[in-house]
């Protein structure tokens, strides 16, 4: 298993490590040839999504990702990664638009609202989760499953092979969420009989 | 402060990584900036090389000012405070500003004491030329560290020069026995508790950017690969021929600073740089602020 992290701008270095932890091997991408290495699974980190939108757009990786995504790549988008994979967004426009979720973006304000909460996420039960200028979820889509809330606001969701929260896992120590990811992305490949590409 | 804000600060510039900070001074910049690509803008009335030009005393921004940027764009907006002018920092976390500058572009108004950043909610970056003063910053509550460079001279003899002496130093401390820390730490004046972070970690327990004197892709790229985590462009941007121009292709080059051939294309047609200053023509020296 082979998970491509895109490199273009933020914490993506922290999500590396959260996959060595895990031992699993992981790239950078940051421009088209990278797009040649086998990928099991795409990791949208946090940072600022209008930086990442734009440099998607510049460096040719916007459509081949798309297409990816759409044909069945497992990603995970986190806070800035779960506003590329949205197709909705209050306060600014979609970028990859492949998640039938709709989404505020700086829902919680300025870094004086960022916070620390402790929930439950799916069937994992309670994960520590970090949300710094965060957005959250205001409407899911059909077959989009709510994976958490926080004060009645969703910040986790999974449509098929496509995973976001609006938190970030990669900052803390809890590796639950990776570990949710890659079996994720396990299950897909074994289901389509081969390496997803 | 609560650890956990501290936290949450540092992990705030942990989001700015990899990216460009940029210099603003109207919401029209401030637009330009975003479009360009910017991780964030510093908003302030002037920039430095006009801060330069005008001699004179230079103090926070106008919070109106700052608050038609903070209206303007979505991305982290960041001001900058005087040194040691705590007064000017409670204002500017009064207009939730994310992000608080302790800045030597701007005259110092206290020539001894640095701000006690434990006693705020926001975060600050601080700016610092070798591992001294950056462990001192972090010691005051600095959530993220700058390389001073000489900002507002186009160029980047300084910048590197910190760059090159905060991690050659972290180097040297790597190579110590434990017992030998707390004697380094006498030596640099600083904390040996953070001495000791640094020792286990080989880097700053912040994120640290470079910033003062980039002027081109070229430069950015050179700060990456010197080991920044991401750049500041101050008056490099606005004071250029076309600013949003350049300022898309230092987002590019931060992106992707290994890669020699794009970052000549990046390069090329990018109209007049700003003219800049040589360090030996300069009459004020900015990095020499607090130490």
């Amino acid at each position: 298993m082979n998970i491509g992290i895109l490199a273009l701008q933020g914490a993506f270095v922290e999500h590396g490590e959260a996959l060595e932890k895990l031992g699993i091997q992981h790239f950078e991408i940051r421009q088209q040839r990278d797009l040649n290495r086998p990928c099991d699974g795409l990791i949208l980190p946090g940072g600022e999504s209008t930086v990442m939108g734009k440099l998607l757009r510049e460096l040719g990786l916007f459509a081949p990702l798309r297409e990816r995504i759409a044909a069945g790549l497992p990603v995970f988008g986190t806070c800035a990664g779960l506003l590329l994979l949205a197709k909705n967004i209050d306060g600014g426009g979609p970028c990859l638009a492949t998640m039938d979720i709709r989404a505020k973006r700086n829902a919680y304000g300025r870094q004086l609202g960022s916070f620390y909460a402790e929930k439950d996420f799916g069937d994992l039960g309670r994960v520590p989760m970090t949300f710094i200028r965060a957005p959250y979820i205001l409407e899911v889509g059909l077959g989009v499953e709510v994976l958490a809330e926080v004060e009645g606001k969703i910040v986790a969701a999974r449509q098929k092979n496509q995973l976001v929260t609006a938190f970030h896992p990669e900052l803390g120590e809890d590796l639950a969420v990776h570990r949710y990811f890659v079996s994720m992305a396990k299950g897909i490949r074994l289901s389509a009989g081969g390496s997803a590409q | 402060m609560k650890e956990d804000r501290y936290q949450l600060n540092k992990q705030l510039a942990q989001m700015l990584k990899g990216g460009v900070i940029m210099d603003v001074t109207t919401p029209e910049q401030a637009e330009i900036a975003e479009q360009a690509g910017a991780c964030a803008v510093m908003a302030l009335e002037r920039i430095p090389a006009d801060i330069r030009a005008a001699g004179g005393v230079s103090r926070m921004s106008d919070p109106k000012m700052i608050r038609g940027i903070q209206e303007a764009v979505s991305i982290p907006v960041m001001a900058k405070c005087r040194i040691g002018h705590f007064a000017e920092a409670q204002i500017l976390e009064a207009i939730e500003i994310d992000y608080i500058d302790e800045s030597e572009v701007l005259s110092p108004a206290d020539d001894v004491y640095h701000i006690d950043k434990t006693r705020f909610q926001v975060p600050f970056v601080c700016g610092a030329r070798d591992l001294g003063e950056a462990l001192r910053r972090i010691a005051e509550g600095a959530s993220m560290i700058r390389t001073k460079g000489e900002p507002g001279t186009g160029d980047i003899v300084q910048a590197v020069r910190h760059m090159r002496a905060m991690n050659g130093e972290i180097r040297r401390v790597q190579n110590l026995r434990q017992d030998e820390l707390f004697e380094a730490a006498k030596q640099l004046q600083v904390p040996a508790d953070l001495l000791k972070l640094v020792w286990e970690k080989g880097r700053l327990p912040v994120v640290n950017f470079a910033a003062g004197g980039v002027a081109t892709p070229a430069d950015a790229a050179l700060m990456m690969q010197l080991g920044a985590e991401g750049v500041f462009v101050g008056s490099g941007i606005f004071k250029s021929g076309n600013p949003a121009k350049r300022a898309a292709a230092i987002v590019q080059a931060v992106a992707n600073y290994q890669d020699a051939r794009l970052l000549a294309e990046l390069s090329a047609d990018l109209g007049e740089a700003m003219v800049g200053i040589n360090e030996e023509e300069i009459a004020l020296l900015m990095a020499e602020r607090g130490k």
